[in-house]
């Protein structure tokens, strides 16, 4: 901690790969992202692209990888944790910061400027024992994007009163106890927008809040990501939200992409039998003969203790010998296609 | 915040009332009465009930209670059963010396348990944090006066450095003063600090795995500037809570020190005054330090309100 040359978390890791540099229109361009601790591996070549303007959504259950792609990113894996491969970012002015592999000071740099983040628990994500607005003034304040303290102060309230906060100037003096779960949500948001990132990492934003106010922050989230021109990658297992939110989607099961594609394209003719799961279980309309809803089988195992081949296999009725190996990925590019033996339907 | 203000005020003004009671009760419960005590077994009735008369024991209990508790509010304690010396300048002199070497104490303890908390919790899986925890743990193991013994052997009888004990008010010859202050402030600190890094480390471990401390991060902090700028304070509710325990037990327990070091100090008062039977200075020591106890609960209550607003509001 104490020796900001050196990354705990991405010790070993090989140099960024020289054959696909990232597009200038790529804010995140992730390849072959592996993540293990010791000898078990949490997720396994990851790709995955975000564009300027993109909205991408990451869906899955619990436990298949998708908060660890985020931190991965965002170079916050907890010191255990080993990752290989490449996160190239290229942030604002178009700074470009190779995750794997980069230096604390790097990283920090990049953190809370080019990428930023909004967590699932507004609960607790802010500090209770500091003012509000000092906690947004402070995201611009390390990162110089305003001149002085004062106009830090300024600007944070003015964020505050941008997010929706009823009375922003008395909200910045605010505790944070002293808001809701959905103003503390808006502060999150405020200090994720601060400094007019290139890249919004939102992970589960409004899982935890009531269902009053999960479709005013996400609008918020939206509209601040489309205002700026910046690119998102919106973590979630709610469906729905995706459907209203992103224009790609990619579908994450055993640390792994197991389909991705357009957002309409996926919903409606998903070809992963887990995608197809997916959806066959979020779809409350869908009954089957018995009247019950449909479920995905079993359970995901813990992290690491997926089988060997195709990761979905212990959970897939239609599992085969074949899928002992791994299925390869069949389509025109990462962005679309699946990695099944046995497709629900190939579109054409 | 003022109601909360009010509130604190007024337990401390109702626990030192209630204190008085308890403390002047124990002393009437005692049995053996002062007079006889100082007079011997053999003495005759009527010299003892004159001695019962002049020091006021002859009064009804509740009189007797409230002269001692008006005196102590004008700072006149009385007189010695033994002595007949005034107890008030006496118990002045000692808590003034146990007060220095306390307070020094705490602040070598600070100094110690702050870093070495934190880097212990920062490096938690590593050898480093762990050699550092092992150390830590036999410092807790050891008790001050061994410590004290130690530090007396090395410093003042074979490398002859530091004087090897006594007291120097700092007034008369500072210089001799500080000289004297450190082994047994070392030998308090040293141990103390042992404890209290323990504390230190499991309230920064606590605060580490906290998701304000990660959103600090991911807003750009470096790891020890988010542990800086958001933890320290989130850490110090559970380390002044220690912190003041400390404090409180220390006014009384550096009495071995005391004996180690020939400090004159309130708790080497309190034993000798145990020891001749001089109930009335034992009755004074005993609430002087229940009213220190007391005024450092209610010191360490206004910090957790300055350091954490939701206790400000009631609401937690």
């Amino acid at each position: 901690m104490s020796t900001p040359t050196t990354t705990p978390g991405y010790a070993g890791s090989p140099p960024p790969s020289p054959d696909r540099p990232a597009a200038p229109a790529d804010v995140l361009r992730i390849d072959g992202l592996h993540v293990q601790v010791g000898d078990l591996e949490l997720l396994t070549d990851v790709d995955l692209t975000v564009r300027r303007g993109e909205r991408v959504g990451l869906i899955g259950e619990s436990g298949s990888g998708k908060s660890l792609t985020a931190l991965s990113i965002m170079g916050l894996l907890p010191e255990s944790l080993e990752a290989r491969g490449s996160i190239a970012v290229t942030g604002v002015g178009g700074r470009h910061t190779q995750v794997v592999g980069a230096a604390e000071r790097e990283l920090a740099a990049m953190r809370g400027r080019d990428v930023t983040m909004v967590f699932q628990e507004p609960m607790t994500a802010l500090n209770p024992t500091m003012r509000v607005g000092d906690q947004v003034a402070e995201v611009m304040r390390i990162h110089h994007t305003v001149p002085d303290r004062r106009a830090a102060g300024a600007r944070a309230v003015e964020l505050l009163d941008k997010v929706g906060l009823p009375d922003p100037a008395e909200a910045a003096r605010a505790y944070p106890h002293q808001l809701s779960g959905g103003q503390r949500q808006r502060v999150v948001v405020a200090i994720a927008l601060a400094n007019d990132p290139a890249l919004l990492i939102c992970d589960e934003p409004t899982t935890a809040l009531d269902v009053t106010v999960q479709a005013l922050v996400l609008d918020l989230i939206v509209r601040g990501v489309e205002a700026r021109d910046a690119g998102m990658l919106f973590i979630t297992h709610d469906l729905a939200v995706v459907a209203s939110v992103c224009e790609r989607v990619l579908v994450m099961y055993g640390g792994r992409v197991v389909e991705a594609g357009p957002v309409h394209d996926v919903f409606t003719t998903p070809r992963h039998r887990y995608t197809r799961g997916l959806i066959g279980a979020s779809d409350l309309d869908l009954t089957r003969p018995d009247g019950r809803l449909y479920t995905i089988q079993g359970s995901v195992p813990s992290a690491g203790r997926f089988p060997a081949g195709c990761v979905f296999r212990n959970r897939c009725i239609h599992a085969t010998v074949e899928c002992e190996s791994v299925p390869p990925w069949e389509g025109p590019g990462p962005e679309d296609g699946f990695a099944c033996f046995h497709p629900v339907v190939v579109r054409s | 915040m003022l109601l909360r203000l009010a509130e604190r005020t007024a337990i401390l003004l109702v626990s030192l009332a209630v204190s008085s009671l308890l403390v002047f009760g124990f002393m009437v419960l005692l049995p053996g009465d002062p007079a006889r005590v100082a007079l011997g077994v053999n003495a005759n009735d009527e010299l003892v009930a004159t001695l019962r008369h002049e020091y006021g024991l002859d009064r009804p209990i509740a009189t007797q209670y409230l002269d001692w508790v008006g005196g102590l509010l004008r700072f006149d304690l009385g007189r010695s059963y033994i002595s007949k010396a005034e107890i008030a300048p006496q118990i002045a002199d000692r808590l003034q010396v146990s007060l220095i070497l306390v307070a020094a104490s705490m602040v070598i303890a600070l100094l110690i348990a702050m870093p070495f908390g934190t880097y212990m919790a920062v490096r938690h899986q590593r050898p480093s944090g762990l050699i550092l925890s092992a150390i830590s743990q036999i410092g807790v193991a050891v008790p001050a006066f061994l410590a004290g013994i130690l530090l007396i052997t090395v410093f003042a009888v074979q490398l002859g450095w530091l004087p090897s004990g006594g007291w120097t008010p700092p007034v008369q010859d500072p210089a001799l003063f500080a000289k004297q202050l450190i082994l047994p402030t070392l030998s308090l600190g040293l141990v103390q600090g042992a404890v209290l890094t323990r504390y230190v480390r499991s309230a920064v471990l606590d605060v580490l795995r906290e998701d304000y401390l990660r959103t600090a991060r991911a807003k750009g902090l470096t790891p020890m500037r988010a542990l800086v700028g958001h933890g320290i304070r989130n850490a110090a509710v559970p380390v002044v809570t220690v912190l003041g325990l400390q404090l409180a037990t220390l006014l009384i327990g550096a009495v071995v020190i005391e004996r180690v070091f020939f400090i004159p100090g309130l708790g080497s008062l309190l034993l000798d005054a145990v020891g001749n039977r001089d109930l009335i200075v034992v009755q004074d020591v005993v609430m002087v330090l229940v009213v220190a106890v007391l005024v450092v609960n209610f010191i360490v209550d206004l910090l957790y309100l300055a350091i954490d607003p939701r206790l400000r509001t009631g609401a937690r």
